[in-house]
């Protein structure tokens, strides 16, 4: 690290701390206040295990700030990654059998599985909220369990509504309409051109939990309430899935079959015009060497879920959660790296080689060039700021993980949408497979 | 032994020499390795996974005993008692299937046909290429925009809309033994031809001299004398068949909404990404009584002795 962009970053950051403009005077006594650094042990080695890649930058640009890491610190790193859905049980064996990866980054609830066998990065997380702005209400709850912090949010997947703008407006449309009965009508209208709109309801871990989530949601159902009582029987569920089945109606045959890929490809293919997802399908058009795929990237747009009745925005997001485990031999150096990983030199480079793909949990990283130097992702910047975590709005822990991981939404949606079941036999059968999870 | 150890010169044996020479403690010792091989990696294990099925484990805190409640909870489980179903409607339809086939292609196999080890070998291909590629390949194959099936059809004019293999609960579930059978088959051909060449020509020649037809051939020497082969080979394809997991899991992970989860998939998905480790275990170990009936059902269909030399008992 050169002397300059030390300075630079010292300056940025205190800015931001302050509330003002990156660029801000530079105050000597909060860049002081701002220096946290833990020393490794001697001897520190560290195992990290992340989720797989979206798009190789992140990849990539991880691994080059965990060399960076090596080199300033000297504790060497392994890091190993692994699809996000397979790290989730590999984390609760770590976790139960008390031996593996010193740091594990997965996803959600994860943390709030396993609360006695995690670090205390209560330090951390405050040093770098405090400098960077805060963290965001969403990764304020998946990171602490009865006030302290079990885990380091590293990010979200979001989603966002992923559309062919050409043929929005050839339907009659300028853009999304922000509510749910614009909305249909958009999608009605993209079916009647031959241009349908698709949505996931197979057991698609990200896709299909995300808007099915949204969409109870928005309609002011939910699984549990507060208390963590089951509540999904409710005259709002019934709206949603009335909801669900004209939508349902407008999607090509196949959506209850797909997984995570399809409608990325769908997309692609030019058979659905509309659908949610990250920021991928506009990656892979960008990247695309045929032609035909590349022309679409132009035409792609994205927007946030349109809001329901509840008025607000209901966004499930997909957290990244930075896990340290009590059994690590080298707390320090872990706590260390993690600093260093969140520090604004190394996360914002990764978030922009990430190309949107993560949206910052901290406030300050909203600032990101990646979200201006392409005004398309613009969408994605703001998704972090409307997301709800898992289980809203009862409480994170087994039984949300459990919920979802069992597809008791999705489920529901599927079968009530595509009429296998009347409406009132899939609530039923969610609500008894709920309270399964949700006892005592 | 023991007049040559009578007659050594020293003054007496040692206790451990003595011991040594007692064979129903040199039995215990020599198999005393394979048991503790065996307690180690089979029953331990397996007793785990019945006992956690009667707690409520989860992943990463250890549960209490709640005794039979998972099964209880299980048996009023719509999502449960569909796997039972889809488990055996899987397990039946593509063993019938993949047993018809496999002995045909056996039977072919056994004539005298051209290139013949080449095409033995090639028939063992489905089977030596890793399940989950397969998987993927059907994956593709099936893909609800993109299958190949489809787009031939469309191509000839015989479909106006693409086949929706993976998302109708019954096609799905067809789709699903296809391509179980696809894998399958080689393995029970390859078997049976085995035991198809262990059968004396003598036999066919006694059976020409006696004026038998091609079918009277087939019925009266070759099924009788293939029987025990038949026996093991069905019994492994059953249980192999009862407890897949990859094919599911790349295919539909189960869906559409659940029509084609099976007992192996369903168990993992609670256990293990739902965190519910006791009700998972409780769904294996309910998987338990019925492949310990196929197992009995060959044990004892083995020890029959018009199984094994096609007479009768």
């Amino acid at each position: 690290m050169t002397q300059s962009s030390r300075r630079d970053f010292l300056k940025a950051s205190a800015g931001l701390a302050a509330g003002a403009a990156v660029g801000a005077p530079l105050l000597p006594r909060e860049a002081a206040a701002q220096q946290l650094s833990f020393k490794p042990e001697a001897g520190a080695r560290l195992r990290v295990l992340r989720w797989k890649r979206f798009v190789q930058g992140d990849e990539d640009a991880w691994a080059a700030n965990t060399r960076k890491f090596s080199e300033v610190t000297g504790v060497p790193v392994t890091l190993e990654s692994e699809n996000w859905e397979d790290l989730r049980p590999k984390a609760a064996v770590a976790a139960n059998v008390g031996s593996g990866p010193d740091i594990i980054i997965g996803t959600n609830d994860d943390p709030h599985q396993y609360p006695t066998k995690l670090l205390d990065v209560g330090d951390v997380a405050e040093y770098l909220g405090k400098k960077y702005g805060g963290w965001y209400d969403m990764f304020r709850q998946y990171g602490t369990a009865d006030g302290r912090w079990i885990a380091l949010p590293q990010g979200a997947g979001q989603g966002a509504i992923v559309y062919r703008e050409s043929h929005v407006k050839a339907a009659g449309f300028s853009g999304i309409p922000r509510d749910l009965d614009g909305f249909l009508k958009l999608c009605q209208a993209l079916k009647a051109k031959g241009t349908p709109p698709g949505f996931a309801l197979g057991h698609a871990t990200g896709d299909a939990n995300g808007w099915c989530h949204w969409l109870i949601w928005s309609h002011g159902a939910h699984l549990v309430d507060q208390n963590n009582r089951v509540a999904i029987d409710s005259p709002q569920t019934r709206a949603a899935l009335e909801y669900a089945k004209k939508l349902y109606a407008c999607f090509p045959p196949g959506t209850l079959s797909w997984l995570d890929p399809n409608n990325n490809k769908a997309f692609l293919s030019g058979e659905i015009s509309l659908t949610n997802n990250g920021v991928s399908v506009y990656y892979a058009a960008l990247n695309a060497t045929d032609p035909k795929i590349k022309a679409i990237a132009a035409d792609i747009q994205h927007a946030n879920m349109p809001i329901g009745p509840v008025g607000r925005p209901t966004e499930l997001g997909l957290a990244f959660m930075a896990m340290t485990f009590k059994y690590s031999k080298y707390p320090n150096a872990a706590k260390e790296y993690l600093r260093f990983m969140w520090e604004k030199e190394q996360y914002g480079a990764w978030m922009e080689a990430s190309l949107g793909f993560v949206g910052q949990p901290l406030k300050a990283y909203e600032q990101n060039p990646v979200w201006t130097s392409d005004p398309k992702r613009l969408a994605y910047r703001d998704a972090v700021k409307l997301m709800l975590p898992n289980g809203w709005p009862g409480s994170l822990g087994p039984a949300s993980a459990a919920a979802m991981a069992d597809f008791i939404v999705v489920d529901m949606v599927a079968q009530a949408a595509s009429g296998s079941t009347s409406i009132a036999d899939a609530i039923k059968q969610a609500e008894r497979r709920a309270k399964r999870y949700y006892r005592s | 032994m023991h007049a040559p150890a009578a007659a050594l010169p020293t003054v007496s044996q040692s206790a451990l020499s003595r011991l040594f020479d007692n064979r129903n403690f040199l039995g215990l010792l020599f198999m005393l390795p394979g048991a503790v091989l065996l307690v180690l990696f089979l029953t331990y294990p397996l007793g785990l996974g019945v006992w956690l099925g009667f707690t409520d484990a989860k992943v990463g805190r250890p549960g209490e005993w709640i005794g039979i409640e998972n099964y209880e909870y299980l048996v009023t489980d719509s999502v449960f008692r569909l796997s039972v179903w889809n488990t055996f409607l899987y397990t039946v339809i593509a063993s019938a299937i993949k047993f018809a086939l496999g002995l045909w292609l056996a039977l072919l196999l056994n004539e005298r046909i051209p290139f013949k080890s080449f095409v033995r070998a090639i028939v063992l291909l489905p089977f030596i290429v890793p399940t989950v590629l397969s998987a993927i390949a059907f994956w593709w194959i099936y893909d609800a925009q993109f299958s190949i099936i489809s787009w031939t059809l469309t191509r000839l004019g015989l479909i106006d809309t693409y086949i929706d293999f993976l998302g109708e609960p019954n096609m799905a579930r067809g789709s699903v033994i296809a391509a179980n059978i696809w894998r399958g088959v080689p393995f029970i051909a390859i078997c049976l031809l085995a035991g198809l060449q262990t059968i004396s020509p003598s036999l066919y020649e006694a059976a020409a001299i006696d004026g038998a037809t091609g079918w009277q051939k087939f019925w009266h020497v070759t099924l009788p004398m293939l029987s025990p082969i038949i026996a093991v080979v069905m019994t492994f394809s059953v249980l192999f068949t009862f407890t897949d997991f990859q094919l599911i899991w790349v295919l539909t992970r189960g869906g559409p909404i659940n029509a084609t989860h099976l007992m192996a998939t369903l168990s993992f998905q609670r256990a293990i990404p739902g965190g519910a480790l006791g009700e998972g275990a409780a769904i294996a170990t309910a998987m338990i009584p019925f492949l310990l009936a196929a197992i009995l059902f060959s044990y004892f269909g083995l020890q029959r002795r018009r199984w094994q030399q096609g007479t009768k008992d």
